[in-house]
């Protein structure tokens, strides 16, 4: 008898525990810190909890440095985000630590996400499953400094097309000191910073050529093409003296400084270069002689957690259906600056002619991705190609080579799993 | 039952700690208090170490479950021409840095000890480094070794009409520009260390020296070298541990190319971080913390060893 009323009790409370849940979800958010993104992210939950009053999202963020270490800590701890953000490069790394869940296809149908987003968005798709949608996406452009375009006696309304005209500009625009040191770059050089996706995907292909082989398990750049990026991107420091390896410490704070006539950066960098205090341009990366061009682009996306489910898989769903929406989008690119995933959203007459978002978004159009396995290490590998050449003199042909088998060791140890 | 034991536990109880020695129950007490500290070094300290070495027989990469592959690690390691190449970095480090940092600090508060006139005002200056932090002095440094037109060291070089040093943009003064900083860190410590060690010799030696009529030089090297050995023990140990570790000033100055330019000025923690947390292999990075552990009490057991022995 006394029993029958505690598993009564019992039953009462558990079933009121779940009604309690059921009227209130809450679910999890994770993404790295970085400012506009924070406050494009706390206005689109405002907004989602506006329209979903049953369901509160948790904002979390790690600094960047500590953001997958967090999100794989978490997971060997039995818990983590419901919502998680990730670079489309670490996707692999994620899918095999079983971080993130496939996305339900009856919620994203395929068809829509294919014929919807720009088409790198199937670098998040693998055996068959999409992994995540991105809110926005990245490209690059080269930037220019119309004052010292002035100066130099260029039109400043007239930035470089070609990669040829590139030099000539760079050479114009140089300025150097007594001892001959260079004092304003005329572009600024460092495979640290944007340019070994611009060498990747945009100088090889310009070549003729391709960085990896089709399903990206082999280094394809070995060959004259290769070389001929190379000689062409290092020459910009060795040859026609228009760069300065570490010149003002980072590409960026040279251009900032007005100290760099010319870089070639990713709209992530708009923000932080709307308050130069000088006239800047934006163009599309430049042509070969054959004016074919290419772009590398590039996105953080969204994805759901593994270790979400029931009511909470359902609200995280939800989330993730509304942060990549239309609204979303137009949220983002306001206050972050980043380009819409969505084509009808990014490619509108407005955002077409409009100078700064312009270029970069003709570059999406022909922009390839790199399936990276290892972000990092594959970066390192053209740093210190570009420093063999640089410090220590050696044979481009002698430092491609030994890059190439770097990287293709890289690219085994992660395939030969 | 129950409540005739419970009446009668504490009574036994006290009856058993009534039966102590003051001696014996002291012992307890005192074992009872350092229990808490020994069960927390334990539990912070040695318990990871002993983990470190287990992990670094497997190939854990955080992700998925550890496995045992013996001493797999290992041969990579010694197999690896990056991992020799931090090796000689870090000694490098290690056996320029401790004796020219030791020799400044000594000659410095050698003769600081001496300067009554502002005395704890230059003290202080030189206790200022120590205090900073080690990221934001890093950075000051590295933008004093940039080159024109924003490096104050070649702005200085050019108006002398001297050419332009590359720092840390050179493979071979990269090193030396970064260890430059480390010692000036921890020049401070090492001076009020000396100075201390200074202070603590009887002055009636030197009155009786002085009498004698030894000179300065012979005063130095039979009598203040001598005694200063505990305080020059402490240092060379602490300043060879703290070159072995070397981490902030590396990190913080080469952050575009971690221990670049093309690993020439990588320490070997620095390695173990990008290995750890940059690779996510964990157990080639507890390999290589073995690795360092033992370098680490060789090192420091050698120079106990040796510097004791000459007494």
């Amino acid at each position: 008898m006394r029993s029958r009323t505690r598993l009564a009790g019992l039953v009462a409370g558990i079933s009121f525990l779940a009604v309690g849940s059921a009227q209130a979800v809450e679910i999890e958010y994770w993404q790295y810190v970085f400012d506009s993104r924070v406050k494009a992210m706390d206005q689109l939950i405002a907004n989602f909890q506006e329209a979903n009053p049953d369901i509160t999202v948790k904002h979390v963020t790690f600094p960047y440095a500590d953001y997958q270490t967090r999100v794989v800590a978490a997971k060997v701890a039995g818990q983590g985000p419901d919502v998680v953000q990730l670079f489309y490069g670490w996707l692999d790394n994620f899918v095999a630590g079983g971080l993130i869940q496939p996305l339900d296809p009856e919620i994203f149908p395929h068809e829509e996400i294919e014929s919807d987003f720009f088409p790198i968005v199937s670098a998040m798709k693998r055996d068959g499953d999409y992994y995540g949608l991105p809110t926005a996406v990245r490209s690059l452009a080269l930037f220019y400094n119309k004052a010292l375009f002035e100066e130099a006696g260029l039109d400043p309304n007239k930035p470089p097309q070609t990669l040829d005209e590139l030099i000539e500009a760079a050479k114009a625009t140089t300025k150097r000191d007594g001892g001959g040191n260079i004092t304003s770059e005329g572009i600024t050089i460092g495979m640290e910073g944007q340019d070994h996706h611009w060498w990747r995907e945009v100088l090889i292909r310009q070549n003729g050529g391709q960085p990896y082989s089709d399903d990206g398990t082999k280094i394809a750049y070995t060959d004259e093409v290769g070389l001929a990026a190379l000689k062409f991107h290092a020459g910009l420091h060795t040859e026609h003296g228009v760069a300065q390896p570490g010149f003002m410490d980072e590409a960026q704070a040279a251009f900032r400084a007005g100290l760099a006539a010319m870089t070639i950066d990713g709209t992530f960098r708009l923000g932080s270069f709307a308050e130069n205090p000088f006239e800047w341009g934006v163009a599309e990366l430049p042509a070969n002689a054959d004016g074919t061009r290419s772009n590398y682009s590039s996105y953080f996306a969204n994805a759901i957690g593994a270790l979400s489910e029931g009511e909470e898989l359902e609200a995280a769903q939800k989330f993730l259906a509304y942060i990549s929406s239309p609204e979303a989008m137009e949220v983002w690119l306001e206050t972050v600056g980043e380009l819409p995933a969505r084509k009808d959203v990014a490619l509108t007459e407005k955002n077409l002619s409009d100078p700064t978002y312009g270029p970069f978004l003709k570059g999406l159009e022909y922009a390839h991705t790199t399936r990276f396995v290892d972000e990092a290490a594959q970066r390192q590998v053209m740093i210190d190609m570009e420093n063999r050449i640089f410090l220590e003199g050696q044979d481009p042909a002698e430092a491609l080579a030994l890059a190439a088998e770097e990287e293709q060791a890289i690219l085994d140890k992660f395939y030969n799993k | 039952m129950t409540s005739v034991a419970t009446q009668s536990g504490p009574a036994r109880g006290a009856g058993l700690w009534d039966r102590l020695t003051i001696r014996t129950k002291r012992v307890v007490w005192a074992w009872a208090f350092l229990a808490v500290p020994i069960v927390f070094y334990a539990g912070i300290r040695f318990y990871p170490t002993f983990q470190a070495f287990w992990l670094s027989l497997t190939d854990w990469d955080l992700l998925r479950p550890a496995s045992f592959i013996g001493l797999g690690n290992y041969e990579a390691l010694f197999s690896d021409p990056l991992f020799w190449r931090v090796f000689r970095n870090t000694f490098t480090y290690l056996i320029i840095g401790t004796p020219v940092s030791l020799v400044i600090a000594f000659v410095v508060a050698y003769y600081l000890d001496r300067v009554r006139f502002m005395h704890g005002f230059i003290r202080a200056l030189y206790f200022l480094p120590f205090l900073t932090t080690a990221a934001a002095m890093a950075w000051v440094w590295r933008w004093f070794y940039q080159p024109v037109p924003i490096g104050v060291i070649n702005g200085f070089l050019g108006t002398v009409g001297l050419p332009a040093q590359p720092f840390l943009r050179s493979v071979d003064q990269a090193l030396p520009a970064i260890m430059a900083t480390a010692i000036w860190a921890g020049l401070g410590f090492q001076i009020i260390i000396f100075m201390a060690g200074l202070r603590a010799i009887p002055t009636t030696y030197y009155e009786a020296a002085r009498i004698d009529g030894l000179g300065e030089w012979a005063i130095l090297r039979k009598i203040t070298l001598p005694l200063l050995k505990p305080t020059t023990v402490f240092l060379v140990v602490f300043s060879s541990i703290g070159f072995l570790r070397i981490f902030d000033q590396v990190y913080n100055m080469t952050t575009n190319d971690p221990g670049g330019p093309l690993n020439s000025t990588k320490p070997l923690v620095l390695m173990i971080y990008q290995t750890a947390f940059s690779s996510y292999d964990m157990g080639y990075a507890a390999a290589q913390t073995v690795v360092l552990f033992t370098i680490l009490l060789i090192v420091s057991l050698m120079q106990l060893w040796v510097l004791r022995n000459r007494a």
